[in-house]
């Protein structure tokens, strides 16, 4: 019991401990953390697909891509624009394509539900890629950040790092707090029913096609937030951010974490980002930093074949159990 | 347009088509009787314009490369079925997508500390290397035809291979029913070998004699990749007679639609898919 | 005599060349059990998909409350008040049984896509999920993994989670297959009890259970009903004492 609330206290830890960051570190360090947490934003709305609505999307970097060019298009140049409005624009707009691709993928399963997600991240792709659209290949310049205004005031400069990285602190703890909420009501464990088994849940009566749409697209507009903020970070977009390596990164982390456990898709972010940096830092591996991607891609064969739960999967079987249970209560 | 223009644009998109087929077919082989989804597929295609390359610029003939280079690519795929994707069989997809994921990370990384980042020509064999007037201005490469039918030989010879053999009927008992295949004493696991490499081989033979058209560069296996990801949704998993209908379609779309509506060609393929998602979602010739 | 709460009319189910269920119809009435019996492969169980829409029909209709339902997806024809279980333990093996029956129970109720409230919130769906596990007679298992319970009680469960849902129509596949002698009797028990305002299909092999419930008994064979009427009728009928039971058993029961 004691123990437990312990656990449950350690993400309010951790949340704090993060929170205070900044005064002990600056810029570089600080920076490739609000990567982390970024991404972990974009790895828990996968999860929410993959580990709860047993739907394993490939082409989730659209969504992700989607709102950092719809931020772009929205910015009037050289001027600011508002978060007030352009983020949830921004989701909006990935919120209504995922909509819309939804009908069309969850037509289909398995293998099929695959390739197609990934198709139409390759159409997203190619339509930024070959047309001017959204500045071809070269992508587009992100001049200023958004301004975060009340009447007259400005609540914090977006332009100041450590102001972005709280930012985006409190965006990563609010998605993760809503998907827990989300996951807790009678919509997940609908989800839930659904994944472990989608026939016997339509036989009592759940619409299933619209539970999972709904999921979808939810997922899709959590990308977009994610997807968002990097855009804001990096000050740019290109066709890369909706490249199919994207989303097999992101999938990477969900598995690397742990599936359907939410919080492993912070953990699998946190590790996956930082083995990037490792893996590709030149001062310590020197030329062989240039053909990371190598390591990279052995590792993901390893963890595939190796670790199928993940890293939260290995801390259960060392005996700790986690903080939250997926399957049952 | 007129009539010879017409003609090359069409024999351009059946030309596509067919080599399509050649990497599709593996793919959707692959997906049917195995169950398992292959992302690196394209990256055999890439290992085999490649090798057409570096053998041919090393023998100074792609004729003489291709033949060299075909059992090298037989030998990976057995390799690889053996060592990597035999683990998979049972697993979920998502673990076949992330291993096959790091596959593709892994052949990238290879090919670019073996052969470079650089982007190479093939040279067109000498045989070969002549064109068919067709008007004044107008003519039409003979390696082009060349490869057209040597497409359609393979597969000629892959229909015959499937419907008329005593390993064809295997493969479809297989696809049908894996535990019957078991216990009537076939050795299923060599066919899952055999079919896999097969199926490497058709790709990187792809690779190998699209090489001269398209020459050779870094990725060329993912454009390949997910262009065989949408013919196998449009002709539904795991049928051959499929592959070949939507490849045709989609390389005529492709050819028709990069000279009629240059803007948006590279969408429709995808609206192709969504519309047999729509219509169809088991795919044109799929079991329902 | 009431109309009946569903009518099937010439229901035709092929897969290929095989006509697994061939030109059926049958009456199901509130206040009744209706018994089908047939030796394995004779398309009970096909037809049982076709009531409930786990497969579409090939011909034929499926007249439900005055509506044509032939056709329709299985989670409509569920939310209209057709509920059922499978031949073969259909259940949710991670979840604990409680869960299990939540979940039927949820699926009737209007908050049921409610999205904040924590789902163990609601005291109406909690009590229809223990209910049902009562009634099934599961209650001192409701905190138990479903895959951890023995074959007899997922067979319960089975059961439960179909009356969670609250039909006014029961299909039951071979409920009593793979339970012991104690576990078959309370689910007689339990059946007889919802006769009275439930209209029931059911299907068994259990010749003791069979008669103890029937109001009706049909037979099939081979996807054709060979005999329908009372169980009298039909156990006197020549065409099924020779084709099917070998006269003796039913005769001499
Ligand atoms: N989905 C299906 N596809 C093809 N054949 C089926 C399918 N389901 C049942 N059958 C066939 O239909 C016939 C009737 O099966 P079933 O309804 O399960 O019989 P019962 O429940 O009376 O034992 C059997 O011959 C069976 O093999
Ligand atoms: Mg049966």
């Amino acid at each position: 019991m004691k123990n437990s609330r312990l656990i449950g206290f350690l993400p309010w830890l951790v949340v704090g401990l993060l929170a205070l960051f900044p005064l002990v570190e600056s810029t570089f360090y600080m920076q490739l953390l609000t990567k982390v947490l970024i991404m972990a934003i974009f790895a828990m709305s996968l999860d929410l697909l993959v580990g709860y609505t047993g739907l394993v999307s490939f082409g989730h970097a659209a969504y992700f891509g989607l709102a950092g060019y719809a931020l772009a298009l929205m910015a009037p140049k050289y001027e600011t624009v508002s978060l007030w409005w352009s983020l949830p624009a921004s989701i909006g707009v990935c919120a209504l394509f995922a909509l819309i691709t939804g009908t069309l993928v969850l037509r289909t399963r398995g293998i099929y539900f695959i390739m197609v997600t990934l198709a139409f991240s390759q159409m997203l792709f190619f339509i930024f890629h070959d047309t001017k659209l959204g500045g071809g290949s070269d992508g587009i310049y992100i001049y200023a950040k958004p301004t975060m205004k009340l009447g007259e005031m400005e609540l914090g400069s977006l332009e100041k790092l450590e102001n972005f990285y709280w930012l985006v602190l409190l965006l990563t703890a609010g998605s993760y707090l809503l998907l827990r909420r989300i996951l807790g009501s009678s919509f997940g464990r609908a989800l839930l029913g659904i994944k472990v088994n989608e026939h016997r849940m339509r036989a009592l009566g759940f619409p299933v096609f619209k539970y999972q749409l709904a999921s979808f697209t939810l997922s899709g507009a959590l990308a977009g937030l994610a997807g968002y903020m990097a855009a804001v970070q990096y000050g740019f977009v290109n066709p890369e951010i909706l490249s199919w390596h994207q989303s097999g990164a992101v999938l990477m982390m969900v598995i690397l974490g742990g599936m359907g456990t939410l919080y492993g898709s912070v953990i699998g972010a946190f590790a996956f980002v930082l083995l990037q940096e490792v893996l590709s830092n030149q001062a310590w591996f020197g030329i062989a930093a240039k053909h990371w991607q190598l390591a990279m891609g052995i590792f993901i064969m390893l963890v595939a074949l190796y670790m199928p739960q993940g890293l939260a999967g290995l801390a259960q079987k060392f005996g700790r159990k986690p903080a939250e249970e997926t399957s049952d209560e | 347009m007129d009539f010879a223009f017409f003609l090359i644009q069409l024999l351009n998109g059946l030309q596509y088509g067919l080599l399509l087929f050649l990497v599709a077919s593996g793919l959707t082989l692959i997906f049917g009787i195995m169950g398992i989804i292959n992302l690196a597929h394209g990256s055999f295609y890439m290992v085999g314009a490649y090798l057409a390359w570096s053998l041919s610029s090393m023998t100074g003939s792609l004729t003489a490369a291709i033949l060299l280079a075909i059992p090298l690519t037989v030998i990976l795929g057995m390799a690889l079925e053996r060592l990597l994707f035999r683990h998979l069989y049972q697993r979920d997809h998502l673990y076949q997508v992330l291993l096959t994921y790091g596959l593709i990370l892994v052949f990238e990384e290879l090919r670019s500390l073996i052969w470079g980042d650089d982007v190479h020509g093939v040279a067109v064999p000498a045989l070969l290397n002549a064109s068919i007037p067709l008007t004044d201005n107008l003519s039409y490469p003979v390696y082009r035809l060349a490869i057209s039918g040597v497409c359609l030989l393979l597969a000629a010879g892959l229909y015959f291979l499937i419907q008329k053999t005593r390993l064809g009927m295997m493969i479809r008992a297989g696809a049908s029913n894996r535990d019957m295949v078991q216990s009537l004493g076939i050795d299923i696991k060599l066919i899952y070998t055999l079919v896999f490499a097969l199926g490497i081989a058709l790709a990187a033979f792809a690779g190998m004699i699209n090489a001269p058209l398209s020459s050779v560069f870094p990725n060329m296996g993912g454009q390949v990749l997910i262009i065989c990801f949408v013919v196998v949704v449009i002709g539904g998993i795991g049928s051959v007679k499929g592959a070949m209908a939507a490849s045709l379609i989609i390389g005529l779309a492709e050819t028709f639609g990069q000279v009629l509506v240059p803007e948006v060609a590279g969408m429709i393929v995808y609206v192709l898919m969504a519309i047999v998602l729509v219509w169809r979602p088991e795919g044109l010739f799929g079991r329902a | 005599m009431n109309e009946p709460i569903l009518r099937t009319k010439a229901l035709t189910k092929r897969f290929g060349g095989l006509v697994a269920v061939s030109e059926v119809s049958l009456d199901l009435f509130v206040g009744e059990v209706h018994v089908v019996i047939g030796p394995n492969g004779a398309g009970k169980s096909t037809l049982t998909n076709l009531l409930s829409g786990d497969l579409p029909p090939t011909s034929g209709e499926v007249i439900f409350e005055g509506r044509n339902i032939a056709g329709c997806t299985s989670d409509h024809i569920s939310r209209l008040g057709i509920g059922r279980s499978y031949q073969k333990t259909n259940i949710f093996l991670p979840f604990t049984v409680f869960e299990n029956c939540r979940l039927a129970a949820q699926s009737r109720t209007p908050h049921a896509l409610s999205v904040f409230r924590p789902a163990e919130g609601y005291a109406e769906i909690n009590r229809l999920a223990e209910e049902a596990m009562a009634a099934a007679g599961l209650t001192h298992r409701a905190g138990r993994i479903a895959a951890t319970l023995s074959h007899g009680e997922q067979r319960q469960l089975e059961i439960a989670m179909c009356l969670a849902t609250q039909p006014r129509l029961l299909l039951l596949d071979e409920p009593l297959a793979g339970m012991g002698p104690h576990e078959s009797q309370r689910m007689v028990e339990l059946i007889k009890g919802l006769t009275a305002d439930h209209a029931i299909m059911l299907i068994e092999h259990d010749m003791d259970a069979v008669f103890a419930l029937a109001h009706r008994l049909t037979v099939m064979v081979n996807g054709e009903v060979l005999e329908s009427g009372t169980p009298e009728e039909v156990r006197s009928s020549p065409a099924v004492q020779l084709a099917y039971l070998g006269g003796e058993e039913l005769l001499h029961e």
